[in-house]
């Protein structure tokens, strides 16, 4: 039900004290947040979990001041990306090494923006492909786990998943181009 | 120039944005009532350092405990 809200309907509730609706909120955003952690930057995980709860942490404290609620999404990704800058630049005064220079890398962020883009049309095709598709691509899982634990016959699940991009690719064909192509 | 959404490329993208690890999800999840247990704390250290005020023969004026939280801030 929450799930099915907009990001600005969602932010509205969350100010309003809905503690449901901030569940959704970080469970919608947390994956591209740890995304931009640890591929965009490649914060090590002790890292990445401490920028993690200081970017929701902010969020939460700072849900107020947020001007247009619809813009949600890119204020995190630019908290995150300045907590992810902020760990960098602490860990090199830390231990200062050459090997550690950063450099960011621009497809790596256009790759996670294509991604979100993929995943909020994965939310339009129905339970059984978003289940699916997640554990077989995010979580790695194999056909005989998903078989095992979605209760599916083993030889149908490479065919459920080719079904389910066929429909993923048509849904996003259906949808307009995101602005910045990163496909080489 | 139009995109063609093959099962590779599908395929990289869907794997870009793993699950975060539960734990971080839930500590994330539990701020609202962290924040508010922590309220009632620093409610509770406020209505005690008058107390402590008090006790020491003290008037809790408001520039004395204003001074005194700035320094326990």
């Amino acid at each position: 039900m929450l799930e099915a809200l907009t990001d600005a309907e969602l932010v509205q509730r969350c100010r309003a004290g809905d503690s449901e609706a901030w569940n959704t909120l970080v469970e919608r955003f947390s994956r591209y947040v740890y995304a931009i952690c640890v591929k965009g930057f490649r914060l090590r995980e002790e890292d990445a979990e401490d920028v993690f709860q200081d970017v929701f942490t902010r969020v939460y404290t700072h849900l107020d001041k947020l001007r247009d609620d619809a813009a949600v999404r890119p204020w995190i990704a630019q908290l995150t990306r300045r907590l992810c800058l902020d760990s960098i630049a602490r860990s090199s005064k830390e231990q200062p090494a050459p090997e550690q220079d950063f450099e960011e890398s621009s497809d790596d962020f256009a790759e996670i923006e294509d991604a979100f883009a993929v995943r909020e049309a994965v939310t339009t095709l129905g339970e059984a492909c978003q289940e699916i598709l997640d554990r077989f691509f995010a979580q790695d899982q194999s056909y005989r786990t998903i078989s095992a634990e979605l209760d599916l016959p083993a030889g149908t699940i490479a065919s459920r998943i080719a079904r389910c991009l066929r429909k993923l690719r048509e849904e996003l064909e259906g949808r307009s181009e995101p602005s910045r192509e990163s496909r080489e | 120039m139009s995109r063609i959404y093959d099962e590779e490329w599908l395929g990289q993208r869907l794997r870009i944005l793993r699950p975060a690890p539960q734990g971080w999800v839930r500590a994330a999840q539990e701020l609202p009532s962290a924040r508010r247990s922590l309220d009632e704390i620093v409610a509770r250290a406020e209505a005690d350092l008058e107390a402590a005020l008090q006790g020491e023969g003290y008037e809790p004026k408001p520039q004395i405990l204003g001074e005194l939280r700035r320094r326990f801030s």
